[in-house]
């Protein structure tokens, strides 16, 4: 355990190895529930505001409430307020796996100088446009580039990038199917 | 070597859009030959399962000068019947079968049929070789493990071709819902997999649904008044089934048949099929439509006063509150997937390039870009019912008129 001890990534790995072990016995204490509100403000721009969640047991809150606005570019026709709402998905997986990086990393000893994840997703917009309902409206690919500097071999870093793949949230929910029910209250 | 034959008109397939066609020909005494690769109504005698019948009414069958004149008006014609329906209406015309086309070019005056009878010159020709020829089957299916036995509609003749064991259906228009429902019924689990689809109920206020498509004027809808041509040109035929018992074969039929409902079928990874998380969307899109067909339908007994039952509206489709997303297929629950994807024609003998990335035929009601050739018998060639045995007469008619406008200004430049 000397290895974790002396490096510092700034991941309480502790925290979350006593968290796995006591939600093994309670596992109603680990339902958590993630919410966001969207209010349309004009056009396809929105705002979202994430505060509340569900978590261990109660109701609980972030610090402080965040914002996200969202539109698309002027070559949607659109004002460019904000990001469009498929790059927030880029968002959300980039900065999942990268975290996940540093989590491993913590709990494998291994310290960290830089780490850089480089998201693109390939959209063909027709789909989404109706022009040809042979192509989906979401993306056809997404690729992950991390550029990594730590103490550790090249398999190391890469061993990392697996197992971060292997534990996200965001990963997961990318990549396999997720029941989504949308209803009008 | 042999001198080829002329003639004014070629008619591609002897099925009831070919023979329609070959109809309004004699009736403007225009010279035509009818090739038909097999017998006439080739594709319902040989492509066809067994305990299919058509979706159409007996009363509603009807070919130009030619009716149903049997003792059940309201029933729906097993293959059988359909076969020899078409066939009492074949006879006397020009058609000569186990001719199969290999080739048509275009040639300066016309175009040159070759058969493997032959080779024929002919002014013009009448596609009419059919919307189905081929199972449309997306690529997933090369990513299902080996143990699976993989089938489409053209295998399958009944449930005893199919080994024991569970079946999954991809796909829930007529063809995925008839099939889930009849292998059912046989006593195999059957899931079934949809992504969009037509609900529809078999009856409606007492008459047949395709009876209010038809006096509603549903039916009648042109095609250069539909609002998005290719999508309706695309439509999945709906969840409908001709059976004696003139029963509704929705999907809450088949859940009351115990058949397991999941998503789209999106993708096979590890020899897992992954299921869209969509599911409830597509459902509700589904009911939507009813609803709205309904509600036109409605408007329509209204206005005409009609003689009608009351109106009524169906149960929501239900949904299991948690459906599979995922399905293995490597651990022998699923022995068979059945795919019920949909039917492609298949152009692969016409040297005219006519036909667009997608595998279709471009056209314009029937008449193809290319001079002097023409199709009948596809979704919508120029009514919404133009695949339907009833559709074909008007179409047939029209076609055949600027075909005959075309040859005579043809014959007048000479």
């Amino acid at each position: 355990m000397t290895a974790i001890d002396s490096i510092d990534n700034g991941v309480n790995v502790q925290a979350l190895l006593d968290a796995r072990e006591a939600l093994k016995g309670a596992p109603e204490a680990a339902q958590f529930t993630w919410r966001a509100t969207t209010k349309w403000e004009n056009g396809v721009h929105t705002s979202t505001t994430v505060k509340d969640f569900f978590g261990l047991g109660e109701e609980r809150s972030h610090k402080a409430e965040h914002s996200f606005t969202a539109d698309h570019p002027e070559v949607f026709a659109a004002e460019d307020n904000g990001i469009t709402p498929i790059e927030y998905l880029l968002v959300g997986l980039a900065s999942c796996l990268t975290a996940g990086v540093a989590s491993v990393a913590q709990n494998r000893g291994i310290q960290l100088r830089s780490v850089e994840a480089t998201v693109e997703g390939a959209h063909d917009i027709r789909g989404i446009l109706g022009a040809d309902s042979d192509v989906r409206n979401g993306y056809n690919g997404v690729k992950v580039s991390f550029n990594i500097d730590a103490d550790a071999s090249k398999e190391d870093i890469e061993a990392l990038v697996a197992q971060s793949q292997k534990r996200s949230a965001v990963f997961d929910a990318l990549t396999n199917p997720t029941d989504v029910t949308v209803e009008v209250v | 070597m042999v001198t080829p034959e002329h003639i004014t008109t070629v008619v591609i397939g002897a099925g009831h859009a070919g023979l329609a066609a070959s109809h309004f020909l004699s009736a403007r005494a225009i010279d035509h030959v009818v090739l038909e690769r097999g017998e006439v109504a080739n594709s319902w005698r040989r492509e066809r399962w067994d305990s299919l019948r058509l979706l159409t009414p007996n009363w509603q069958s009807r070919l130009p000068g030619h009716h149903y004149g049997g003792p059940d008006p309201d029933g729906y014609m097993t293959m059988g019947e359909v076969v020899e329906f078409i066939d009492h209406f074949a006879t006397g015309m020009p058609v000569r079968t186990g001719t199969t086309v290999t080739s048509v070019r275009r040639t300066d005056d016309g175009y040159q049929v070759t058969t493997d009878a032959g080779e024929i010159r002919c002014r013009t020709v009448v596609i009419a070789s059919g919307a189905c020829n081929l199972p449309a089957v997306p690529a997933l299916r090369q990513a299902i493990p080996d143990t699976v036995e993989q089938i489409t509609p053209f295998d399958y003749r009944g449930p005893s071709s199919l080994p024991d064991g569970g079946v999954l259906v991809v796909g829930a228009s007529a063809t995925g819902v008839q099939l889930a429902a009849e292998l059912a019924r046989s006593g195999r689990p059957v899931t079934i997999s949809t992504g969009e689809h037509v609900r529809l109920p078999r009856l409606y206020r007492g008459r047949d649904v395709l009876w209010w498509m038809d006096a509603a004027g549903v039916w009648d809808q042109r095609y250069d008044q539909v609002p998005d041509l290719t999508r309706a040109r695309r439509l999945a035929s709906p969840q409908l089934a001709g059976t004696p018992d003139r029963t509704t074969l929705d999907i809450n039929a088949l859940t009351d048949l115990g058949v397991e409902l999941v998503g789209r079928s999106a993708a096979v990874r590890d020899g897992e099929m992954l299921f869209s998380g969509g599911l409830r969307a597509v459902i509700s899109l589904a009911d939507l439509k009813m609803e709205r067909l309904l509600n036109t339908f409605d408007e329509w007994a209204a206005a005409s006063g009609a003689d009608v039952k009351p109106s009524e509206r169906f149960e929501p489709t239900r949904v299991p509150k948690s459906t599979r997303l995922r399905l293995d297929l490597r651990g022998g629950e699923i022995r068979t997937v059945v795919w019920a994807t949909g039917f492609r024609p298949d152009y692969s003998w016409l040297d005219v390039p006519v036909v667009d990335e997608k595998g279709h035929l471009n056209h314009d009601g029937g008449v193809v870009e290319s001079p002097g050739l023409y199709a009948l018998g596809l979704p919508v060639l120029r009514r919404r019912k133009s695949t339907f045995i009833h559709g074909i007469e008007d179409d047939a008619r029209e076609v055949i008129d600027h075909l005959a406008v075309y040859v005579g200004a043809h014959a007048a430049s000479e």
